[in-house]
């Protein structure tokens, strides 16, 4: 048996960003608590890097390498710029959140690097093991990191919740692989699309795992009913690990679900169709309608973001190469919305003082017009109200879902959009019509305020000429 | 060369982007906000008005049409033009937006720069509703107009203000998201967003029904008709006096403007067929609607319970067309319906504007709007008085006044389909001057009511100068309605001969 070295040029950025990790893991050994900014800056400095390979090494066409568990496609590609500039924001947004309760240490940034290389193994995966292991290896950074507070029982609840429940879900979903391998006899996903395009839903236990693989990624997604852990995690997490698990990861999940339903089981569309249809119209509405009585903030998007997963699925479920785009659109800027949402969230809290209900929203208009003009545009983004991205984002799900016939679900779709936008006006009253109840000014460090402030400006941008990032999406899609 | 420049942009454009530059002054130079918002509210204007002198009365197409692609993949493009319909329509909120800004020059005090920077975007946002032709464009502004009403109510309203404004938005963004899935259905159908091309595409008699009731919802409840109104009063009382003259004069307009733009021409069979709903719902806000603002106690109610009233009158008048036209066969009748409509709508956007602004004359100074703490007026302030009864005639339809031209044409209209009808209608003559001739009675006339009243200082010049703008508009309308009905003959024609072929 003699052993072929595997082309590792397609596989240069997740290399570079593991070995960057560790080498910030030793770094930050030796770094004083003053110095901790130096494991900051190497981590964006990471991401950049990992950012310019990518940019570089590009895909025009698909490669496979590593014995076909991993493929370079432009999808791939166009996700992990995407990552890399969610996490970028989100290292910058926490970095004074932590500096001002003491968390600001290295576990944070080398726990996040992890996370963003199980992201792009999830995102590059060709083969179910290989979608696995990047899973099992963001997953297990995110249980550490909602659990970085030592001190704080609700985020050790949260993390020991989320550490269950996910294990659980991890569990359904090797069981589903388990299933799909005893079928088609491998992994790769190319080898298990023709043989289930060949048996078709002849074989029960293709279908069988099928059904455990819907449930495993709906519990990853956060889709009703498998959401419990969802708003837990997201209140109970410091606010800054919030914002992390509620922007990159979800292009991940997405790349989860069209890696493993489309590209290896799209001949059994008919079935996952029906069940991703269950799923969405069970998120969008209890989403919708959870979120009104909520109070915390944290709580009130974790169950706006179950509402979005609905609407994600939407897109997927059309099943169409319109839907995919349509649905990797959503996600994009779905996850530019939530970075913002949370970044204003964290921005909010100060030393001595977590931002955690809507009421400390209060009158931000008093204190900081600039933020409180941002936040309206970002929470009207996520209400879909146009002349900001959102909008587009539900027209093009809609589109794809009233493309093949759903009218129905289209309809169902915008009426709970407008329920929905009730809890985001909510915020918005509080920013502009009350009284604040604090009356100190909220003061930015000068990075963050550029960076958020792009943040909420692009809503618009793109709100105004959406095609540029339409266009990519459809053909990463289509190579 | 110059009818090349791109106007419509212009006009849309420049009034958001002065917005965004008042806004970047900021609250704390409120002296310099005002000046560039005044600035900027006059060039708009300025800038709206070759629009008229430039427009060519004689043909139906579009004019100054501007066309860039936009979103190639649902080929949504950027494309922009204006026919008899919308131009006026266009003036009319260049026009206002102005004296919205003048409105606002003393009496608001809190964060001056945000409040007319709202009123600036919202101007070029509405502007854009009329002169878009692509559907989701159409469709952008349509909801994007939300947001900055939204915060106008709510910052600088009255003390229910935001259950008002909440109220406003859910019903507005419930109405318009239905008709969003009618339009990706027909877009399904014609492979375009072109509203010219929804017009061309052939429909059967279920999916006109579905997708007229889609455009009734979203229209309708803009316009608002009854029973989908109840959102107009709490959100007129609650605005701030600029925010009710735009709600009245041009928000509602908007909802006329969709039903000749969308719903008569893309679902000709389906508006002849309901047309009796229609005409219905509108007798019933002529007459029950004209009832309830007899009886309000609240200045800014009645006026908004007149709005609908007279709303009522624009639905009626465009959907009599088709009773007319199978009546009697005649175009021209029929074309007499619509343009008292367009006329009703252009004269209600003045005449409910300047009676806001008058109401908001004397908030200022007494701060209440209930009927029962005035009296007498016309003692301390004779010259408002003057203003306020002129455009409270107006309102009753008195002749030489614009609110006569356009409820009378669409009363002559009505006694071509049926006599029941025009009786029922002209109802609203007696309705309507009862309920403002006793507003006005109990407001300006009789013995000075309380010691508020006997301290009022009349109105200033600034006043003077925005309610005069107002009183020669609503005369000219009214003794010469000409220069108004010339350039929507050929459209109201182009329109008629377009929805009385059917498409089945």
């Amino acid at each position: 048996m003699n052993f072929v070295a595997p082309d590792f040029m397609p596989v240069l950025p997740e290399l570079f960003v593991l070995i960057l990790a560790c080498l910030v893991l030793v770094i930050d050994v030796f770094l004083e608590q003053q110095q901790r900014h130096i494991t900051y800056g190497l981590a964006q400095l990471t991401l950049l890097g990992a950012a310019l390979l990518t940019l570089a090494t590009y895909a025009q066409a698909p490669t496979t390498t590593m014995f076909g568990h991993y493929v370079k496609d432009a999808m791939g590609d166009l996700l992990k710029l995407c990552i890399y500039l969610a996490s970028a924001a989100v290292f910058l947004y926490s970095r004074d959140y932590l500096r001002q309760r003491d968390l600001f240490k290295g576990e944070y940034y080398v726990l996040g690097l992890f996370g963003v290389l199980g992201m792009m193994i999830m995102v590059s995966a060709h083969s179910l093991l290989s979608v696995y292991l990047g899973l099992e290896l963001l997953s297990l950074s995110l249980y550490a990191l909602v659990a970085i507070d030592r001190d704080s029982p609700v985020a050790s609840e949260a993390a020991m919740k989320y550490f269950v429940l996910g294990s659980l879900a991890s569990g359904m979903l090797l069981y589903g692989i388990s299933m799909v391998y005893g079928a088609t006899g491998s992994v790769d996903l190319q080898v298990v699309a023709d043989a289930v395009a060949k048996q078709g839903t002849s074989n029960l236990v293709l279908v069988f795992g099928l059904v455990f693989l819907v449930v495993g990624l709906a519990f990853k997604l956060g889709a009703v009913p498998f959401h419990m852990w969802l708003p837990d995690v997201y209140q109970g997490a410091p606010t800054s690990v919030t914002l992390y698990i509620g922007s990159a990861p979800k292009l991940a999940a997405f790349a989860l679900v069209m890696r493993i339903l489309v590209d290896g089981l799209g001949a059994l569309q008919n079935d996952w169709q029906q069940m991703l249809i269950i799923l969405s119209v069970l998120s969008i509405a209890l989403g919708n309608l959870v979120a009104i009585v909520q109070s915390n903030i944290k709580r009130m998007l974790a169950y706006s973001t179950i509402s979005h997963v609905g609407f994600l699925l939407l897109g997927i479920l059309a099943g169409t190469p319109e839907g995919y785009s349509a649905a990797m659109f959503y996600t994009v800027v779905y996850v530019l919305m939530a970075v913002g949402a949370f970044g204003v969230v964290l921005m909010l809290s100060r030393t001595g003082f977590e931002a955690e209900n809507i009421d400390d929203f209060k009158g931000l208009n008093d204190r900081n017009p600039w933020l409180a003009f941002l936040m309206m545009l970002i929470m009207m983004s996520m209400a879909g109200i146009p002349l900001l991205v959102g909008f587009y984002a539900k027209w093009v799900v809609l589109q794809a879902v009233v493309d093949i016939g759903l009218v129905w679900l289209a309809i169902y779709g915008v009426a709970f959009s407008v329920i929905g936008a009730f809890y985001y006006l909510r915020v918005v009253k509080c920013i502009y019509f009350d009284k604040a109840e604090q009356s100190e000014p909220i003061e930015l460090s000068r990075d963050t305020g550029i960076i958020i402030s792009a943040n909420g400006l692009l809503l618009v941008v793109l709100g105004l000429y959406p095609t540029a990032l339409m266009t990519w999406c459809a053909t990463a899609l289509l190579n | 060369m110059l009818s090349e420049l791109p106007l419509l942009s212009f006009v849309i454009w420049f009034p958001i982007l002065g917005g965004v530059a008042v806004l970047f002054v900021g609250d704390d130079n409120p002296g310099r906000a005002k000046v560039l918002a005044l600035t900027v509210a006059i060039l708009t204007f300025l800038i709206s008005i070759p629009l008229y002198s430039w427009f060519d009365p004689a043909t139906a197409a579009m004019q100054f049409q501007e066309f860039l692609p936009w979103i190639p993949a649902f080929n949504a493009n950027y494309h922009l033009g204006v026919d008899g319909f919308s131009m006026p329509l266009i003036l009319l909120t260049a026009f206002m937006n102005l004296l919205v800004v003048i409105a606002g020059w003393e009496v608001v005090q809190y964060r001056v720069a945000q409040y007319m920077a709202a009123f600036l975007i919202m101007a070029g946002l509405m502007i854009g509703v009329f002169a878009a032709l692509d559907a989701i464009l159409f469709y952008v502004f349509f909801e994007a107009m939300l947001i900055p009403m939204f915060l106008v109510i709510g910052i600088w309203g009255g003390p229910r203000r935001v259950y008002a404004t909440v109220k406003f938005f859910l019903y507005t963004f419930l109405g318009s998201v239905f008709m969003l899935i009618a339009l990706i259905y027909m877009y399904n159908q014609a492979n375009s967003f072109e509203i010219l091309d929804f017009h061309k595409l052939p429909l059967t008699l279920t999916e006109q029904v579905l997708i007229f009731f889609s455009f009734l919802l979203g229209f309708g409840v803009k316009v608002p008709m009854w029973p989908v109104h109840t959102w107009l009063p709490d959100a007129h009382v609650e605005a701030p006096t600029g925010g009710s003259v735009i709600l009245a004069a041009i928000t509602l307009k908007i909802g006329g403007y969709g039903f000749l733009r969308f719903a008569l021409p893309i679902t000709p069979d389906a508006s002849s067929m309901l047309d009796w709903l229609i005409i219905t719902l509108s007798l019933v806000a002529v007459i029950y609607i004209s009832l309830v603002a007899l009886i309000q106690q609240d200045m800014k109610k009645l006026i908004a319970y007149s709005s609908i009233a007279h709303m009522g009158f624009v639905t009626l008048g465009f959907f009599i067309a088709f009773g007319i036209y199978r009546h009697t066969g005649s175009l021209s009748g029929a074309a007499m319906g619509v343009e008292g409509g367009m006329v009703q709508m252009v004269s209600h956007g003045f005449i409910s504007g300047a009676l806001f602004l008058c109401v908001g004359v004397l908030y200022d100074r007494v701060h209440s709007r209930l009927i029962k703490d005035y009296g007498g007026v016309v003692n301390t302030m004779p010259v408002f008085a003057a203003f306020m009864v002129l455009f409270a005639m107006a309102n009753a339809g008195l002749p030489g006044t614009s609110g006569f031209v356009g409820e009378f044409m669409v009363i002559l209209s009505s006694f071509k389909a049926s006599f029941w009808l025009a009786f029922l209608a002209a109802t609203t003559l007696m309705l309507g001057a009862a309920y403002t001739l006793w507003l006005v009675k109990r407001v300006v006339f009789g013995d000075i009511g309380n010691s508020h009243v006997a301290e009022l200082q009349d109105v200033n010049t600034r006043e003077i100068v925005m309610l005069s703008l107002l009183a020669a508009a609503v005369l000219l309308l009214g003794l010469w309605p000409d220069p108004l009905t010339s350039v929507m003959h050929t459209t109201v024609d182009n329109l008629l001969q377009h929805i009385t072929v059917t498409k089945l």
